[in-house]
């Protein structure tokens, strides 16, 4: 089997040309720059689209023409650039018409600065644009995980129509790490009973997420919540270190999920009793497994590269059974093994 | 030899065809249609020449012409 | 006697949602019968405005998706560059096209997309209740401009035709009108032409269609369109401004 030392923005590159990506429509923006150069040669040499748009929220716009087609279609870009997107996502949502949608987060608000972070968490998951409507959204956190979760955000995408996002940072997007090539290259494709692709054989088809009539609304949002139950129910998905026995079990996604597993090893070393959950889906957000460790004896600890978002979800999740520490830094900033290691310490008195 | 029918239930008696027929042929009937409207109607169907303007600027597309 | 004139197959059977003497029916006509001579219906993806015609996929007998407003060119880029075998077109009011997807309306031009855009230009928006459009005339009073369009305050109308003649990838734009059979007949060429040059991979056709707009003007349909004749037309002539596809 292939495997290279690349960059996590290139694993991801490679991981949706191999699911068969037709269109890549992007926009540069730091730190994800690698995306739309490395597209603006493979996907031309191979014969597929690539289109640099004029702006983020028009490369959201195309992904949303060339998926109503049926073809798979893919856009990146760091959070300024996904505030713009966040139009375009609720449409998709809305019109119920797939898209894969990445964003390598920086510092945040407003311009920030160019450092990785996971401030976008929030948009991310609790809606980003308007209405009431969920992105499944996945969190690699390796370049391994950028390439795999690409590859399989399609089919996923595709099975719900519904959008997906991955959530990455630009740590993981820069990092270089060896990067196994174990998914099969995506040719066949199934025909697709809702995608325009002209009215030859049947009646013409429509996409929409305006329902004007009396009820139609309500009933499409108690469809897509239907729709959501069933994602909530069947792609939950997580990885759990050394929790068996855990007392302190620390909850963290991306880049924090690499340093609190460090921190992690060195407090087992000084016999602490600590563990993790990571959460490879933001949502449906694992919030059984959480709770099911939940107790009186137990304490969590949310490590994340924000002000504390994915905390809440934690504190949701456990439902008052255990008490929820965060810990993490903002602003690009990113939090060391040592600190998270001081602040297991301190849980552990 | 030529006429025009007019769809009486999507007329909305704007009176563009009116207006456009060169001969003067079409007039608003007495009654209304299900939407309120005074329709379309080919009054003089002897003087109609099939030229089809009124066709081109229904808005409506409620006019079919015959030859 | 035979049927001469009738509803184009590309037009669905369905009653139109537009005001009684609105031009979007009569524009809506001539892009189905232009569809239908050219033998493209089953090939033809149509993208829907936010405005008065967000509901063309009722009226449109072929395959249609809406877009947020403004964003059409860019949609219809990811249709066609994905589909290059299909028929594309956008078709847009003066908000959607000239204010709100003013990038999109640019770039998609500049990138010479090879699709077909028609442009429906009636100096107001119409679907929200007649507010100010980016080519509401100098004078014009609409709902937020109460006092009459003033370029100090306002700017002045755009012409949007001349502006992207400007651009190397358009190659054939027309500005046409609907306000009487001799005109909409006009029109119905300069329509039929724009997706012909679609059919043969001309490039992108762009087509301003001056249209009337009684209600939001606060006119008669015959007051309307006698003002497209006697004070519209004025600030948008008529012709065809770039032909770059003989």
């Amino acid at each position: 089997m292939d495997k290279r030392l690349i960059k996590g923005n290139i694993a991801l590159c490679e991981g949706a040309i191999t699911a068969g990506l037709s269109a890549y429509f992007g926009y540069p923006i730091t730190p994800q720059n690698e995306v739309p150069a490395y597209m603006s040669n493979k996907m031309v040499k191979l014969g597929r689209v690539f289109v640099q748009a004029e702006s983020e929220l028009s490369a959201a716009n195309m992904v949303m023409g060339a998926y109503a087609t049926g073809k798979r279609a893919m856009t990146s870009s760091s959070s300024p650039g996904i505030s713009l997107k966040q139009e375009a996502i609720s449409y998709l949502a809305g019109m119920e018409v797939p898209g894969v949608i990445v964003n390598v987060q920086r510092g945040g608000p407003g311009l920030g600065n160019i450092s990785g972070s996971q401030a976008d968490y929030f948009q991310a998951t609790k809606g980003g644009g308007h209405g009431d409507y969920h992105t499944i959204v996945l969190a690699p956190n390796s370049a391994q995980e950028m390439y795999e979760m690409a590859y399989d955000s399609f089919d996923l995408s595709e099975k719900y129509r519904t959008p997906v996002m991955i959530l990455a940072d630009g740590i993981i997007g820069q990092m270089m790490e060896p990067v196994e090539f174990n998914r099969k290259e995506k040719t066949e494709f199934e025909k697709k009973d809702w995608a325009l692709d002209g009215c030859a054989g049947r009646e013409p088809r429509s996409l929409q997420s305006l329902l004007m009539k009396d009820g139609a609304l309500e009933q499409h949002n108690l469809d897509l919540q239907k729709k959501y139950e069933e994602i909530k129910k069947n792609e939950v998905k997580y990885d759990m270190y050394e929790t068996e026995d855990a007392e302190i079990i620390i909850v963290a996604y991306g880049i924090s999920s690499r340093i609190a597993k460090n921190a992690l090893k060195l407090a087992r070393q000084q016999g602490i009793k600590a563990g993790m959950i990571r959460p490879k889906t933001l949502w449906p957000f694992p919030y059984e497994i959480i709770n099911k460790h939940a107790g009186q004896d137990i304490k969590f600890l949310t490590v994340e590269l924000s002000m504390g978002q994915m905390v809440e979800d934690v504190k949701l999740a456990v439902n008052g059974k255990s008490p929820v520490e965060f810990i993490g830094r903002a602003g690009g900033g990113v939090i060391t093994v040592q600190a998270v290691l001081n602040k297991i310490t301190e849980l552990k008195k | 030899m030529a006429k025009i029918t007019v769809n009486n239930d999507r007329c909305k008696g704007c009176g563009l065809c009116i207006d456009s027929c060169p001969k003067k042929c079409i007039s608003f009937s007495q009654n209304l249609n299900k939407i309120g409207y005074h329709y379309a109607v080919l009054e003089n169907e002897k003087n109609c020449i099939g030229c089809g303007f009124c066709y081109q600027v229904c808005p409506d597309v409620c006019i079919e012409v015959y030859k | 006697m035979e049927k001469i004139l009738s509803r184009p197959k590309a037009l669905k059977d369905n009653p139109l949602s537009y005001c009684p003497g609105c031009g979007h029916g009569v524009i809506h006509r001539l892009i189905a019968e232009s569809i239908d001579e050219l033998g493209i219906r089953e090939k033809t993806i149509a993208v829907a405005p936010v405005g008065c015609a967000v509901f063309a996929y009722d009226y449109f007998n072929f395959d249609t998706t809406e877009a947020p407003h403004g964003r059409p060119p860019a949609v219809a880029t990811g249709i066609k560059r994905t589909n290059p075998d299909k028929i594309v077109f956008t078709y847009q009011g003066d908000g959607d096209l000239a204010a709100i997807g003013t990038a999109e309306t640019i770039h998609c031009a500049n990138r010479g997309e090879n699709i077909t855009v028609i442009f429906v230009n009636n100096a107001n928006y119409g679907m929200t209740g007649g507010q100010m459009a980016p080519t509401t005339l100098v004078g014009q009073v609409t709902e937020t401009t109460p006092f009459g369009r003033d370029p100090s305050r306002e700017g002045y109308p755009i012409k949007v035709a001349e502006l992207l003649a400007n651009l190397q990838g358009t190659k054939y734009i027309e500005r046409v009108t609907v306000f009487n059979a001799p005109h909409i007949i006009k029109a119905k060429k300069a329509i039929k032409k724009a997706f012909q040059n679609q059919v043969e991979g001309k490039g992108y056709s762009f087509i301003e269609v001056i249209s009337h707009c009684p209600v939001d003007w606060g006119k008669t349909p015959q007051e309307s369109v006698k003002w497209v004749e006697d004070v519209f037309l004025k600030t948008f002539p008529l012709g065809v401004i770039k032909d770059e596809t003989k």
